[in-house]
């Protein structure tokens, strides 16, 4: 019990510094909603403190608990989050994308156009360029044919 | 120790007042949404933060249901916009609402 006590500080201090790196990535997906232009841009400021912030306040949380019931409580909260967060940012950027809440000349490769173009989806946007996929093609006799990427 | 947790109750009451900032501002609903979920994970964050500060263990319930619920309001927001989006972009393309039968719309997911 004499070496007890500073480890336990020691732990506490690691604690606080691991809060303070959680707080420091929730500052910065601020700073993104705030600084970026469109929404997809902001949706990938967002998903920084979702796992990797809940990461850091969660394990600074069983370091200053210190017990075993703590950490079994505690490992849900981590899972779940790792479930969740992935389905609702594709959700949040399929929204952003068919809104056409970005700006094309930004981006390097947009995949999903040829896929809108060959599906025929004449709503979503990427679908007035037609690229080289839907060449030569009749979109909407085609699309009933093959399986496109996104089912 | 104690000045450690101040400092980050200091930092995440600002990030929470910034994405509140863009929840009311957002142009769109989709940075709305991108914003509330923000202000959702700063209060996760909150939570785990108070424990720490405090030393209780009582709330990590809150921070489990908080995590597990978290994609619920989104999901919705996200499905109910892109439909209606979606079709008055079509609607404003083609000029004529009744172009696109609703099999095609479904057929999408």
């Amino acid at each position: 019990m004499v070496d007890a006590e500073p480890w336990a500080s020691i732990l506490d201090i690691v604690a606080g510094v691991l809060l303070v790196g959680g707080a420091l990535l929730s500052l910065a997906a601020a700073v993104g909603l705030v600084r970026f232009p469109d929404a997809l841009s902001r949706l990938h400021a967002a998903t920084k403190p979702q796992i990797l912030g809940l990461v850091l306040v969660v394990v600074a949380l069983a370091l200053s608990q210190r017990s075993w019931a703590a950490l079994l409580l505690l490992t849900p909260v981590i899972v779940l989050q790792m479930l969740t967060a992935p389905i609702s940012a594709h959700m949040v950027g399929r929204a952003g994308y068919r809104t056409g809440d970005f700006d094309p000349s930004t981006l390097v490769v947009d995949e999903l156009a040829a896929d809108v173009a060959d599906a025929g989806r004449s709503d979503l946007p990427g679908s007035s360029d037609p690229t080289d996929r839907a060449t030569g093609r009749a979109p909407r006799s085609d699309a009933s044919g093959e399986p496109s990427g996104e089912a | 120790m104690s000045i450690l947790i101040i400092i980050a109750s200091a930092i995440l009451s600002v990030a929470a007042i910034v994405a509140l900032w863009r929840v009311v501002r957002g142009p769109s609903i989709v940075d709305r949404v991108i914003g509330s979920d923000v202000l959702l994970t700063t209060l996760i964050l909150v939570v785990g933060t108070e424990m720490v500060a405090t030393g209780h263990t009582r709330t990590i319930p809150l921070m489990v249901v908080l995590a597990a619920t978290a994609l619920l309001g989104t999901v919705a927001v996200a499905r109910f916009v892109t439909r209606p989006e979606a079709t008055a972009t079509h609607t404003a393309a083609t000029g004529s609402a009744s172009a696109q039968p609703d099999g095609t719309e479904k057929g999408m997911d």
